[in-house]
């Protein structure tokens, strides 16, 4: 029976680096000493799940990679070995491995065999150092590379062995979870010459004798020319129920700890401390990190969507089918007495297409958690390598958001972090100094607001220094001496391309690049990005994004002969009013005074330039008060016409953009309306 | 011969013919009393006149936009384009619906014309470059020129002629 595997592929890439993601959150959350039983074995599930998975579509390279790790964890979950925090840091470098390893294989690259060699090492030292053996001179059995057992023409090399020599000593519990070793012997025996030795010298006095108990081992040898991962398989069901040791004929080897499986046959043996193997581990860690930057584009976009929403929508189309088909029977032979019917028909009809349209429009969405998700693990690398305390406080990680904008929204929002730790938040001493806790809070927020979804970075470092900024930017010749900036201009600097105020670079920022390539990113969103900071508080950048970018509730407008479709989000009331209302500034600014609160006006036709219409002595209209950009703001319109939600079509598809519109949509005659776009109008009005 | 054969010799025919003088077909149109023509791949259809969405604060040539089957598509006024004076719009006003762009990236946009005349055939050497007018008119979306029935036709340069950025720029 052969399938073709290559068709699951996709599945199980997906399902190893959400894997992935539950190892690292649950690392994240281990708190050191105090162990949460459930996390480790969350974590233990995770990796024993990739492991079988790889195993099973011939991973072999990550199978045997997360044996290692799995190993490790069991030790964990069993309570026999303690959590420390450098033993959470290389568990962490194993999950960036392997998801570079996975990465590798999906984009059917060859695998990075140095630098999983190098997390390998860490691991295993972090297996056989901790658990007994002198730290300080740990010799490793260091095959060359330790990756030996992963790249084919090293097994090639092995197969030259002619022979293995297998020491199978299982735990007692072997028998009891329906394993029987004379099943192994016989497939062992089939791949070549077979000997045992049976060593029967644990067997207790026979009235200690549990039958149900396997006190046996055994030495056995087989001559053959299979692979180690052919007798590797055989005693894949009981590798968790006995300590297993594989070793070449012609070298055999003592192997100190019966738990580990040693991953080849020595080659070379090494001798060094963990100290530096361990500072080899992280700095492949730091490669690790920097590495998915420059991710190579993944193959296909899926979304994985609740089962329950997809019966909803199928139970929708249904309904609608149904209400056609009723529709279509009235229209067949129809008579005036069957206009109530008819009636009837087309409101359920409509009520059907907008719950349609809504839950199709759910299936996008995605909650932000999505790209937060991917944050306390930055925090924790970077705070670590900068000597920093940094704690992250997540908020309002369930807001949904569409999943274009998740998709897009990840790599500017790793900028700004990583700014804000770099820069924002000061070094320990300093905070201290500064009558600050020690610790450092950086709060990534993210609400709904208005039609928009808001995203906050609020940190409590340094602020930005505007004076610095201002010297800066006059430096390096962006601005002129002589202009006068407002503070708001000033950190608004931090934007234009070629600006770092950083003395000195890093690897995490500080090259100038960036800041305005985010704001770009942003601004292709049809999003807009904000600074304040104060000097020795700290800054708060916030990001204001669409939720959808496809369907809005509007509110249309006329102005003379004309229809604009205002977002109803924005607009927090309309009111009538005549023309004695309007106060006049400066003899042509107007202003409203809305209660206590003085509006200003935007006249739509002049701003529009709309010629058409009755030419109304604008004595009478309508004020419809917007929220644009955080301030009030009164657009003049001739008219309220009607709510309805409408579909954005885009003006640039085969037109350009408009200034003070952000697109059209197509109404129920079929003639085109404009959509307003609030903030844009707003500065079309300042100018 | 099979169905598949014939067409293939048919093409076979048509290409060898091709080499020796590639004929190109356009659509020929009136505005006022000038003749141009259009690369007749790139008209998608043809319409009569309605009703546009008037966009604001865009130069008055660009006369709005109206709903093409889904799509928000801009009409402009070819007259209006090319400086010649207005006419009232009536029922037989045309507007030719063209493409721009190649792959996956392409416009269309209509353009308002006083009637659409013929489709001529024109074989490639027949066509004259554009002479230079000198800055009295542009001949920037001017393909060439080439004579039919003694009549003079301007052979547009569509991809040009839709560039909005140019549109912008010749408005700067």
């Amino acid at each position: 029976m052969s399938i073709d595997m290559s068709q699951f592929h996709q599945v199980f890439f997906e399902e190893c680096f959400e894997g992935l993601e539950a190892m690292e959150s649950g690392l994240l959350s281990l708190d050191i000493g105090d162990i949460d039983s459930e996390v480790i074995n969350t974590i233990f599930r995770a990796a024993h799940s990739i492991k079988g998975g790889s195993g099973t579509f011939g991973f072999t390279v990550v199978a045997e990679y997360t044996h290692i790790m799995e190993t490790l964890l069991d030790e964990m979950r069993d309570g026999r070995r303690p959590v420390t925090k450098q033993a959470v840091d290389v568990l962490l470098g194993s999950v960036d491995c392997l998801r570079e390893m996975l990465t590798s294989i999906q984009n059917e690259e060859d695998v990075n065999m140095v630098s999983a060699a190098k997390h390998q090492a860490a691991l295993e030292i972090e297996l056989n150092g901790s658990a007994g053996n002198a730290p300080e001179a740990v010799k490793i059995d260091k095959v060359a590379p330790i990756a030996a057992p992963l790249k084919p023409e090293e097994i090639t090399e092995i197969d030259e062995e002619q022979g293995w020599k297998i020491a199978f000593c299982p735990y007692l519990n072997l028998l009891k979870t329906g394993n029987d070793p004379v099943r192994l012997f016989r497939e062992l025996n089939g791949l070549g010459e077979f000997t045992s030795n049976v060593n029967i010298q644990d067997i207790p006095p026979f009235d200690e004798l549990d039958p149900e108990e396997c006190n046996i081992s055994w030495e056995l040898k087989l001559v053959t020319e299979a692979k180690e991962a052919a007798i590797r398989e055989i005693f894949s069901w009981v590798e968790d129920d006995c300590a297993l040791e594989i070793t070449p004929l012609s070298k055999p080897k003592k192997v100190k700890k019966p738990k580990i499986t040693p991953t080849a046959p020595v080659v070379e043996v090494v001798t060094a401390t963990p100290d530096v193997v361990e500072s080899v581990a992280k700095k492949a860690a730091v490669v690790v990190e920097s590495d998915p930057s420059k991710n190579t584009p993944k193959a296909s976009s899926s979304i994985r969507v609740d089962t329950d929403k997809i019966d909803t929508l199928i139970n929708m189309v249904g309904e609608v089918v149904i209400t056609q088909s009723m529709l279509g029977l009235i229209g067949e032979n129809f008579t005036m007495d069957k206009v109530g019917q008819l009636k009837r028909g087309l409101a359920q009809l409509e009520r059907h297409t907008r719950d349609l349209q809504q839950s199709v429009m759910n299936i996008r969405m995605l909650p932000i958690s999505f790209v937060f998700s991917r944050f306390p693990r930055l925090v924790h690398d970077i705070s670590t390598q900068l000597h920093k305390k940094i704690t992250l406080k997540l908020v309002g990680e369930n807001t949904e958001v569409d999943k274009a904008v998740v998709e897009l929204i990840n790599d500017p929002l790793v900028h700004l972090i990583r700014n804000s730790l770099d820069h924002g938040i000061e070094m320990p001493a300093e905070r201290i100094a500064a009558g600050k806790p020690e610790m450092g809070t950086i709060e990534l927020k993210a609400y709904h607001r208005g039609g928009h979804i808001v995203i906050e970075i609020v940190d409590d470092g340094r602020g930005m220094d505007k004076a610095k900024l201002l010297a800066k930017a006059i430096e390096k010749g962006l601005v002129d001496e002589a202009t006068i900036m407002s503070d708001k201009q000033i950190l608004e600097l931090i934007f234009m391309p070629g600006f770092s105020t950083a003395e000195k670079l890093t690897d995490i920022s500080g090259r100038g690049v960036g800041m305005d390539v985010v704001r770009r990113n942003i601004q292709s969103l049809g999003g807009n990005i904000d600074i304040i900071s104060e000097l020795g508080k700290g800054s708060t950048i916030a990001i204001h994004l669409p939720l959808t970018l496809a369907i809005l509730d509007g509110q249309s407008v006329a102005v003379g002969d004309e229809t604009y479709i205002v977002p109803l989000v924005s607009i927090i009331e309309s009111i009538n009013i005549t023309e004695k209302m309007l106060n006049k500034v400066a003899g042509k600014g107007e202003t409203f005074k809305l209660r206590s609160e003085y509006l200003p006006i935007i006249r739509m036709r002049e701003i529009f330039n709309v010629k058409s219409g009755a030419a109304t002595k604008s004595n009478e209209g309508v004020i419809v008060v917007v929220e644009g950009q955080g301030a009030l703001c009164g657009f003049l319109v001739d008219e309220l016409l009607g709510q309805q939600q409408v579909v954005i079509k885009s003006l640039e598809a085969n037109y350009r953009r408009v200034e003070g519109v952000s697109g059209a949509t197509i109404l129920g005659d079929g003639s085109v309306a404009l959509i307003l776009d609030v903030p844009g109008l707003v500065r079309l009005s300042v100018r | 011969m099979s169905p598949e054969n014939e067409i293939r010799a048919v093409k076979e025919v048509a290409q060898t013919n091709s080499e020796t003088s590639i004929t190109i077909q356009y659509l020929s149109f009136v505005l006022g009393k000038e003749e141009y023509g259009v690369d007749i791949l790139r008209v998608q259809e043809i319409r009569s006149w309605e009703p546009v969405s008037r966009v604001p604060n865009v130069p008055p040539y660009e006369k709005g936009v109206v709903n093409l089957r889904g799509a928000i598509v801009p009409i402009i006024d070819l007259r209006e384009r090319f400086s010649l004076s207005k006419v009232e719009y009536t029922p037989l006003t045309v507007v030719v619906v063209l493409q721009t762009g190649s792959g996956n990236h392409t416009r269309i946009m209509g353009v308002v014309v006083d009637s659409v005349s013929d489709v001529i055939s024109i074989d490639k050497s027949e066509i004259q470059g554009a002479p230079d007018f000198g800055t009295k008119v542009s001949n920037e979306f001017i393909n060439g020129l080439v004579s039919v029935n003694e009549r003079m036709v301007m052979l547009l340069d569509v991809d040009k002629l839709l560039t909005l950025e140019s549109l912008e720029q010749s408005e700067n």
